[in-house]
């Protein structure tokens, strides 16, 4: 407030911002850059410890020995499930009850509001089955989950297995403090979205299924499990949720503290741990696992059944038994003994988990990087816009006070009107908005007129009402009179670059990854485009940088990190597919990426197109 | 409030009449041992202490006690006590797969107690009371104040000899987080005469007792009738205790049991203070299909009796007899089921009533909390009083009570609704609800979350808070005909609940209790809070010192008016430079 109050030194300040305005920019965008890269770098990042006391240690005997049961269970599923084309409801039914547990389903029916063409489905009907092991030391309050989804095909029939195997296991035993629910899913996330919102009897999405008659109080944790094989070389662990949540920290290091204890091989991401961390090949490696991380985050995608579990703070992860030509294999009864000390160690729990990091990134299992650290990243880029906010409004100021005095040129343009500055930042948005609800209420007429089936008009229209956007301040301008100022594009661009930096802080804190995707694209060009100077390339930057763009260049970036390449025309089917997806996440689960996209990013980068093409 | 009526006349209008045939004057010790196997193939094992004291505690001042504990008999002239209920119990009876409990009661502790009318301050007395309970049973029943006591108005009256009907003498409250074990039983063995070294309380080994799925002790103190034309009162205390062994469990999947297998020790005597000293075993269900179990060592002695509606068949060991004992005098009654196995008890029948509770919604701010009353009743409709305690913290949104039956409205024809105050008493909500047969109906309210002062919350938060389970009284009909003359003798499974007649019997159930998390803030908090006020008062104070401090001088362009002559004379006076 010194440096303000003194005017002397305002203007050193402002002459500061508005003179190395450039280079400050640069430095900040560089240093940004290299504070994430520093991310993955093994000397910066934190040792991920169990904060949680009362799942200290791995100290539990397990005992379970009942593989080879789990494995004749999954046969018999196998053989029920393929007679019944579907989840074999009445077997599942009668063996739950079997083994001693309240068994209850629950049918549910969803009509998707266009067909998804990737998984073929349109109705989705289907039953979840599932028994809840009363826990003898208590009156139901408390719960935990072990789900499996009933998948189509051969999959999944041995996690199936394994789930049995452990209920009539857990049945025999007297400790359990919480109900234990047993879940199988059918239809994999649609199912545990049914079966969740039955459970908390709400209803978020529009989702018809019958009434929930059992229940087992709150759930504390939940445990998603898909395994497709007798042996499994090891496990992969998916975290990343509905809208980029995670769960707590403290889920994922119990999970790796007994993967340790069974030396059992365990990977995030796919990748494998490396030892050579100090190493450049194992910086590379941690980079890539993080940046697969982050744009698996970033798309908001729940990446297994888990992911739905979080809206209704349960903490939960998926495990993928994988099985590849790896020389050593488990057998179920590791499998088995490692999920067992989970739930023993789930069920010692007397509070939620909440002790460790909800926020954080995961450049190897062992290493967490915390919301702490992964910021500043993000702060260095809204830096630049605030950086070119300011001398944007530094530079208005300036002829403002020039104007009033009236001493200096008086063919200074006069001040823009609200109604020029109002109009392109309505359009803008009347646009978004039509991007939002077109698409899918013109599905309709779109068949009829046009040889598509319902998914490419969605997908189709969603595209061009995305490109019609760029036709439209050329049409805007030429009705306006006396909005071609230059006053006029620098109060455009301040509104557009202060709204943009609101977004990005605003999104970086829910979903890291989504915000610095974005942030890391559009802030370098949003920071440099203005209607003088080389008009083509800016609009072509812009153009690159459009959040479609990001999404086309995210797929091929993800396909390259996963190493498993694709052409370019691949990655377009890819992506017409994801946009597709994207939007049916939003009806199905509730994921707010496309509004957020198409209410937002979307209408802010319509702004900053305006401002190139402002006459 | 008909309605209310209705179950209230139906509980205290058949006056209990204790029956005895010794004569009046003595005290009287009896103890029972029931064994019921439930529908799921787990095994309930009741235990009943009878103790009666032939002399009126209100009346007289009762200085000798023979064979009732001395503790409970000052503690009931000291507080002028007409009747005091208290439980403990751990777990849950569950009714859906167990079938209806003989006595239920809610998970953790549950007190009720009627004060005689010339208590002036029932409060205070309620609040001495509940502490000594709490020394006297090693509980924490001294949580229990103002803000988990309600005063219900129909769901609890007198199970005595009583002619009280102000309910502000009555006092409930119960504590559902409260954990039951070895140190509440040992203090409740110490009231039998016998201890636990003879009778049937020798089978009460903690370390088997806690091994089960459900275990409830309770005390029950009433006045009785002494003779059958109630001309005097005795005093009765009546300790119960229930407990469910997991017959899947522990006996891998047989069903066969025995008292060594559920005890680890077999019954070598009856209490010599006793009376009374039986063994029942719940053997209906032998007469559909002959001889699908055997009972070891076989008893000629059968009784027949209605409980619940359903009428039932008791196989009866009396311990007084010397018979009954082998020749090793031990008895060690054992059941073994011949053939069919467990795997055919298929899904079990659901009971004519029962009920379960959940709360529903996501997120820390509102939710709903339902409660599902099921009627399977074939043909009759009942009306239930629904008693719903809510702490301060869950504000309660009365205007969203919703009943639905079947898709319609059901109107209750009773409301009781006392709002909470934020710290000081809980919601009580009281509804007498017409339930048709063969329903479910849905009880929702809606609740938000209050925020606590953070001194209020307990050590460990994100554990959530309890709610205590809702109480729901009811007057089944039953589907046949029970004579009620069979039940004098009989007094265990008749239970506390005196039955109005032959066509229907009562029934109190709990529900679960929920779990609720409530907003809680990050306990590290206070500290990052000191750090960024310090650093902001620093800061913004620096700055505003340094603002208010300096002199600004405005730079003098046209040479000043008449303002700033005059402010320069003033400034002159003052001693300061001049603009």
């Amino acid at each position: 407030m010194g440096l303000l109050s003194d005017p002397n030194r305002r203007q050193a300040l402002s002459r500061v911002v508005t003179q190395l305005n450039t280079p400050l920019c640069i430095i900040s965008y560089l240093v940004g850059t290299m504070w994430f890269l520093g991310l993955a770098f093994q000397p910066f990042t934190l040792r991920s410890y169990i904060s949680e006391n009362s799942m200290g240690s791995t100290m539990v005997e397990e005992q379970f020995v009942s593989g080879e049961r789990g494995l004749s269970y999954a046969r018999e599923f196998a053989a029920h499930k393929k007679s019944a084309g579907g989840s074999p409801v009445a077997w599942l039914e009668r063996t739950m009850r079997g083994l001693g547990l309240e068994v209850y389903s629950q049918s549910f029916v969803r009509t998707l509001p266009f067909p998804d063409e990737t998984t073929e489905r349109f109705m989705v009907k289907g039953t979840n089955v599932y028994g809840i092991l009363r826990a003898p030391r208590a009156a139901s309050t408390e719960s935990l989950v072990l789900s499996v989804p009933c998948s189509e095909g051969q999959n999944n029939n041995q996690a199936v297995g394994l789930l049995l195997a452990l209920a009539s296991y857990f049945r025999g035993q007297i400790y359990w403090a919480k109900d234990i629910i047993f879940l199988v899913n059918e239809h994999d996330l649609i199912g545990m979205e049914a079966w969740l919102e039955g459970y908390h009897d709400v209803n978020v999405t529009e989702i018809k299924s019958s009434v929930m008659l059992g229940r087992a109080g709150a759930i504390q944790a939940a445990v998603s499990l898909e395994m497709s094989s007798d042996v499994i070389t090891s496990f992969d662990l998916v975290v990343e949720g509905l809208n980029g949540q995670l769960p707590n920290l403290d889920l994922v290091n119990l999970f790796y503290a007994f993967c340790q204890k069974n030396t059992l091989l365990c990977t995030i991401q796919g990748k494998l741990q490396r030892t050579d961390f100090d190493t450049f090949p194992g910086y590379l490696h941690s980079l890539q696992t993080m940046l697969i991380m982050m744009l698996k985050q970033g798309s908001g995608r729940p990446q297994g059944d888990h992911g739905l579990f979080l809206r209704y703070h349960i903490e939960a992860i998926t495990l993928r038994g994988i099985n590849s030509f790896r020389q050593y294999k488990y057998d179920m009864n590791t499998v088995g003994k490692t999920l067992e000390g989970m739930f023993r160690k789930l069920n010692n729990l007397s509070e939620r988990l909440h002790q460790s990091y909800f926020f954080y990134l995961l450049p190897c299992l062992s290493r967490f990087v915390s919301i702490g650290i992964y910021m500043p990243a993000i702060g260095f880029f809204i830096l630049i816009l605030i950086l070119r906010s300011l001398d944007l409004w530094i530079k208005l100021r300036r002829s403002d006070g020039t104007a009033e005095d009236g001493v200096m040129d008086t063919e200074q343009d006069p001040r823009p009107g609200i109604l020029s500055l109002a109009t392109p930042i309505v359009i803008c948005h009347a646009t978004g908005l039509s991007l939002y609800y077109l698409p899918v209420m013109s599905q309709e007429m779109a068949t009829d007129h046009f040889p598509v089936s319902e998914s490419e008009a969605v997908v189709l229209t969603a595209i061009a009402i995305y490109v019609a956007g760029l036709a439209l301040p050329h049409n805007t301008h030429r009705v306006l009179s006396g909005a071609g100022s230059d006053q006029g594009w620098m109060t455009l661009k301040l509104i557009s670059l202060l709204y943009l930096a609101v977004l990005l802080g605003c999104i970086s804190l829910i979903n890291f990854s989504l915000g610095f995707l974005l942030a890391v694209t559009i802030v370098p060009v949003a920071a440099i485009v203005q209607p003088t100077g080389p008009r083509a390339l800016y609009a072509l930057l812009l153009v690159l940088i459009t959040p479609a763009t990001t999404l086309l260049g995210s797929i091929f970036l993800y396909r390259e990190l996963i190493e498993y390449p694709v052409s370019l025309l691949e990655c377009w089917q890819l992506f017409l597919q994801a946009i597709a997806g994207g939007m049916l996440d939003h009806y199905l689960y509730g994921s707010l990426l496309f509004p957020f996209i198409a209410f937002f990013v979307y209408p802010c980068w319509l702004q900053l197109w305006n401002v190139v093409f402002w006459k | 409030m008909a309605g209310a009526v209705l179950v209230a006349a139906a509980l205290w209008a058949s006056v209990w009449a204790g029956q005895c045939a010794e004569p009046p004057g003595s005290d009287v010790f009896r103890e029972e041992l029931l064994l019921t196997p439930l529908r799921s193939g787990d095994i309930a094992a009741t235990f009943q202490f009878r103790t009666r004291l032939d002399a009126d505690l209100r009346k007289e001042k009762v200085s000798h006690y023979r064979i009732f504990p001395k503790v409970l008999g000052q503690l009931i002239s000291k507080y002028s006590i007409q009747e005091l209920h208290l439980s403990f119990t751990q777990g849950f009876w569950r009714t859906k797969a167990w079938g209806p409990p003989l006595l239920q009661a809610p998970t953790g502790a549950e007190l009720w107690v009627w004060f005689q009318d010339s208590v002036t301050d029932v409060n205070k007395s309620w609040k001495e009371l509940s502490n000594i309970l709490s020394g006297i049973f090693c509980a924490s029943l001294n949580f229990i104040d103002s803000t988990n006591t309600v005063t219900p108005t129909a769901s609890f009256k007198p199970l005595g000899v009583a002619n009280i009907t102000d309910h502000h003498l009555l006092r409930y409250a119960t504590l559902p987080r409260e954990i039951v074990c070895t140190e509440n039983l040992t203090p409740w063995k110490k009231l039998l005469p016998c201890g636990s070294k003879a009778g049937l309380a020798s089978l009460l080994r903690a370390e088997r007792l806690y091994h089960s799925s459900y275990h409830s002790q309770s005390v029950h103190i009433r006045p009785i009738c002494q003779n059958a034309d109630c001309s005097s009162v005795s005093w009765e205390l009546r300790q119960a205790l229930t407990v469910v062994f997991d017959m899947y469990s522990s006996g891998q999947g047989k069903r066969d049991w025995s008292i060594f297998k559920m005890f680890s020790r077999t019954v070598t005597e009856s209490c010599p203070l006793a009376s009374q000293s039986k063994i029942y075993v719940d053997v209906s269900g032998s007469g559909k299909e002959v001889d699908l179990f055997e009972l070891n060592p076989p008893t000629s002695l059968e009784r027949q009796v209605v409980v619940h509606g359903d009428r039932r068949v008791y196989a009866e060991y009396d311990l007084s007899q010397q018979g009954t004992f082998s020749t090793s005098r031990n008895l060690n009654v054992a059941l073994k089921w011949k053939g069919r196995t467990a795997e055919s008890a298929g899904q079990p029948q659901s009971p004519l009533f029962h009920a379960e509770r959940y709360v529903s919604g996501y997120g820390l701010q509102s939710g709903v909390i339902n409660t599902m009353v099921f009627n399977n009743h074939p043909y009759r409709a009942y009306p239930v009083m629904l008693l719903e305690t809510v702490p301060w913290y869950l504000r309660l949104y009365v205007h969203t009570l919703t009943i639905t039956t079947r898709g319609k409205e059901n109107k209750p024809s009773y409301i009781h609704y006392e709002p909470a105050k934020d710290r000081q008493r809980p919601h009580l909500l009281e509804m007498l609800i017409q339930l048709p047969p063969n329903s479910i109906t849905k009880i929702s309210i809606q609740f938000e979350r209050a925020l606590l002062k953070w001194t209020e919350y307990p050590p460990d938060p994100n554990h959530g808070f309890y709610i205590s389970p809702s109480v729901l009284s009811v007057l089944i009909p039953s589907v046949i005909n029970q004579k009620t003359d069979e039940l004098e003798e009989s007094t265990l499974f008749s239970t506390l609940f005196p039955s109005s007649d032959g066509s229907s019997y009562f029934m109190r159930l709990y529900t679960e209790p929920l779990l609720v998390n409530l907003p809680t803030p990050d306990f590290s908090m206070p500290y990052n809070v000191i750090c960024l006020t310090c650093t902001v008062v620093a800061v913004g104070y620096g700055s505003f010192y340094n603002l208010l401090t300096r002199t600004f001088q405005v730079e003098d362009r046209k040479g000043g008016g008449l303002a700033k002559t005059i402010a320069n004379l003033i400034r002159r006076l003052r001693g300061v430079p001049p603009l």
